[in-house]
């Protein structure tokens, strides 16, 4: 008689495919080996954190029968211009290895990944049941891509170009979807800069009736939104194009029946440009919007406060500064189911304020939005009080990014450090998983940092700390930590080696114009063989300068793969040989 | 605003030992308007070098004594600069804005409406010979000359070869093209809105900024087939 935990494999497999969560099927599958294998046939899902952690073929082995790939490729500092282009981060090994293995692919979700014409043409032949494409921050492509992908998935349900750069070969693409495909039902190409065919576009929405969200890009005027918003009045989410055309009494009686009929609505965002006298025209559908993102528009302050009066079930929030702090203490008193809120900033190069906004505004909100959990807040001052009083009055925050504009910022009121105020965020927000310091920092923040921030997981430092027992304070106490990316910093080499096998256990780890040797570097790179310690140095070879010698970028991440095959001429990795080594094969894509 | 930029101290000693003039070398930043900190002008490869040895003995006097003075009373750094800083940041990367977010930034309500769209015009620059491109707000210079300082800082640490004593800062000068082109000089061109390439200079600097889509700085024996095409268009534009 069979034990009862000798269960034939389907069955296993099918009892697996009710576990949903990574973590659980990672752990199911260290019980024992048959529990292994049949994790391994049954996983549909894979998430790589990092492409250059493991090879294409390696995931491919493993997992056999993955139907949806998430794979993330450049360091988070890329968005701000610090990773050179050339890097690294090609999809296009990804897409041919899977090409060949997943035929049943369905689900491919990219960010920070240099993404070619020729693997999204890949794409569009390889997989016959093709149904989401995301493209989160990725470059390298051009509307040519976009043109095979409408033309070859007829199954398409996703194609969501999330803020990627685009390259505009002509706005045809659109067109290049079949009269017969009607399976859309998310559709997002607010990053492309040219005009995009609109008859094209009206018949696309006129025949996916699934179509629930749909982000336009600005080149859309506000004049056509109507039509768009009569052919799909199913939308729960609607980017607009650019509103900046002057207000038409008849333009405008058209906007407000359209959002009107727009019941389903929870989420808007667009705006560009525009004027305040069409805001109006969304009351209609205000009272069910939870997502409202404004953070191109530069409405003053009291027109966005009136808006945001009219929303009393807004959970997300992003706008620019111009919502000053008054803008602010409206959303405190209206917004009660408020969880996320982002501010930018509409002038970031100037020194003075050029808008009302303290921390005050953040103060308000976190009074009055209970829910509050994530927040992402530039500004140009802050105080240790304020910073408490926001750590007392949510400490369930989850995720908390704070930037003052001039690095090195004290407390305005006591020009004191800010070790304190963020010391409170740790000390009251034991569920804080990812956190970005700000302003005038000393050690004594990181010892904070290290003793109770326990479910950290990323870290983001710049122009802060003292010496390397900051760092040391980071790496020997946050234990959750998977990434931390550091700028400016005067943190070396002690902290790094001291803490050298806590680096196989993150992700990544970068940091920027510190103080790291190339002797350190190569030190680690030698000693850790899963780790790849890659330097980035803009104007010369390393090796030709002494051991001492700083490097300007450092990035380290754990790796199955061994050094990467793909380095430009301005990475360098260190290997067992004891010497450091750079490899200048490049692969075409 | 640069003189509040300073970048922390270096080594593992605990009190800050050099200010934003390292970081400053490192990455080529200019360091146009802080006389007051006893900065020189170009940066060039040695320079750097010695810089970085120097870290685990006592800094340069002069800028970096100032600059710890402050640093020690951690307060803004604003006794370091007596120079009036420019309005924009040289910082690269900070704040940590995404490009993609700078480059479509309206105009703010209380400007006219009838400028332009955007606050920030991102190009790509790439030099001959240099292994990575960069890339540059065009909106934040006035002037060819400006362009010019800017980039002569953010590439000097390569060699440019025979470019004469000023390294690269003259190449932009509209009365040098010629004489660059005959040479083994830089030549700067960009690739406009329709897509052809052409020779920076041509065109008055607001005229350039709206068009420019792309930077290219190339070895001027390569540029020479340039300058038909670019001659020739200017005489269909007037």
């Amino acid at each position: 008689m069979a034990s009862p935990l000798s269960f034939p494999e389907e069955v296993l497999e099918h009892i697996f495919s009710y576990l949903t969560l990574p973590s659980d099927l990672n752990s199911a599958s260290l019980v024992c080996k048959s529990w292994y294998s049949a994790d391994r046939y049954s996983r549909r899902s894979a998430f790589v954190g990092n492409c250059y952690s493991l090879s294409p073929p390696s995931l491919v082995s493993r997992f056999p029968n993955l139907r949806s790939v998430e794979i993330k490729g450049k360091p988070h500092f890329a968005d701000f211009n610090l990773v050179p282009e050339g890097w690294g981060g090609y999809f296009y090994p990804w897409a041919r290895t899977m090409s060949v293995a997943y035929p049943w692919l369905r689900e491919i979700r990219l960010k920070r990944m240099v993404v070619s014409d020729e693997a999204l043409e890949l794409i569009g032949r390889s997989f016959a049941n093709f149904r989401v494409l995301v493209l989160a921050f990725c470059e390298g492509f051009s509307t040519d891509g976009l043109a095979a992908i409408a033309a070859n998935c007829r199954n398409l349900r996703e194609l969501d170009l999330r803020e990627s750069e685009v390259e505009d070969s002509s706005g045809h693409w659109i067109s290049r979807f079949p009269d017969s495909f009607t399976s859309l039902e998310s559709l997002n190409i607010s990053c492309i800069a040219a005009e995009v065919n609109f008859p094209a576009l009206e018949r696309l929405v006129s025949r996916c009736p699934n179509l629930r969200s749909l982000r336009l890009n600005r080149a859309v005027s506000i004049e056509h939104l109507p039509s768009l918003l009569r052919r799909a009045p199913q939308l729960v989410d609607f980017g607009t194009g650019t509103c900046s055309a002057e207000v038409h009494p008849e333009v405008y009686s058209n906007l407000v029946g359209a959002f009107a009929g727009c019941r389903g609505l929870r989420s808007l965002s667009g705006f560009w440009d525009v004027i305040p006298a069409y805001l109006p025209a969304l009351y209609s559908i205000c009272f069910g919007l939870t997502t409202l993102n404004l953070s191109y528009s530069t409405i003053p302050s009291p027109d966005l406060a009136n808006l945001i009066n009219q929303c009393p079930n807004l959970q997300r929030l992003w706008v620019l500064d111009y919502i000053e702090d008054s803008g602010l203490e409206a959303v405190a008193s209206t917004c009660k189911d408020l969880q996320e809120l982002r501010v930018f900033p509409s002038d970031p190069f100037i020194h003075e304020a050029n808008v009302q906004l303290t921390e005050q505004g953040l103060v308000h909100v976190s009074l009055g939005c209970p829910k509050l959990h994530s927040v992402l807040y530039f500004c140009r001052q802050f105080s240790n009080a304020a910073l408490m009083t926001i750590a007392q009055n949510c400490p369930n925050f989850t995720r908390f990014r704070l930037c003052i504009i001039e690095p090195h910022t004290p407390d305005y009121l006591t020009h004191e450090p800010l070790d304190m105020g963020f010391g409170a965020i740790v000390q009251h927000c034991r569920d804080l998983r990812r956190l970005s310091l700000a302003g005038l920092l000393t050690d004594r923040v990181f010892e904070y940092i290290g003793t109770y921030a326990k479910k950290l997981e990323m870290l983001s430092v710049a122009f802060a700390g003292d010496t390397d027992a900051a760092l040391h304070h980071i790496l020997s106490g946050c234990d959750s930590l998977r990434k931390l990316e550091i700028r400016d910093s005067p943190f070396g080499d002690i902290a790094l080696l001291a803490n050298a096998s806590k680096l196989e256990t993150m992700r990544s780890l970068w940091m920027s114009s510190c103080s790291v040797s190339f002797g350190a570097c190569k030190f680690l790179g030698q000693r850790m063989p899963r780790l790849n310690v890659e330097v980035i140095d803009e104007s010369n070879d390393p090796c030709s300068r002494p051991d001492n010698c700083l490097v300007e970028k450092l990035y380290i991440y754990r790796s199955l793969a061994g050094p990467r095959f793909d380095m430009p001429e301005f990475v360098w990795t260190a290997n067992e040989d004891n010497s450091a080594m750079r490899s200048s094969l490049a692969l075409s894509y | 605003m640069s003189s509040t930029l300073c970048s922390g101290g270096r080594g593992g000693g605990d009190k800050y030992v050099i200010g934003f003039e390292e970081t400053d070398v490192r990455l080529g930043l200019g360091s146009t308007g802080r006389s007051g900190c006893g900065t020189n002008g170009k940066r060039g490869f040695p320079e750097s070098v010695d810089l970085k040895l120097n870290l685990s003995s006592s800094p340069e006097d002069g800028h970096v004594g100032k600059c710890s003075e402050d640093v020690k009373e951690k307060s803004c750094r604003g006794g370091c600069d007596p120079v009036k800083p420019p309005a924009k940041a040289q910082v690269v990367g900070w704040p940590p804005v995404r490009s993609y977010r700078k480059n479509i930034m309206a105009v703010p309500p209380n400007k006219s409406e009838e400028s332009e769209k955007a606050c920030a015009a991102f190009v790509k620059v790439s030099v001959d010979g240099a292994p990575y491109l960069r890339k540059v707000d065009l909106k934040l210079y006035k002037s060819y000359r400006d362009l010019s300082d800017a980039l002569a800082k953010m590439f000097s640490s390569f060699t440019i070869g025979n470019c004469g004593s000023d390294g690269m800062k003259d190449f932009m000068n509209e009365s040098k093209l010629i004489d660059l082109l005959n040479g083994s000089e830089y030549v700067p061109t960009y690739k406009d809105k329709d897509g052809d390439w052409m020779l920076v200079g041509d065109v008055p600097w607001e005229m350039f900024v709206d068009s420019c889509k792309r930077l290219m700085i190339m070895k001027g024996s390569e540029a020479i087939g340039l300058a038909p095409r670019a001659v020739e268009k200017c005489k269909n534009r007037s």
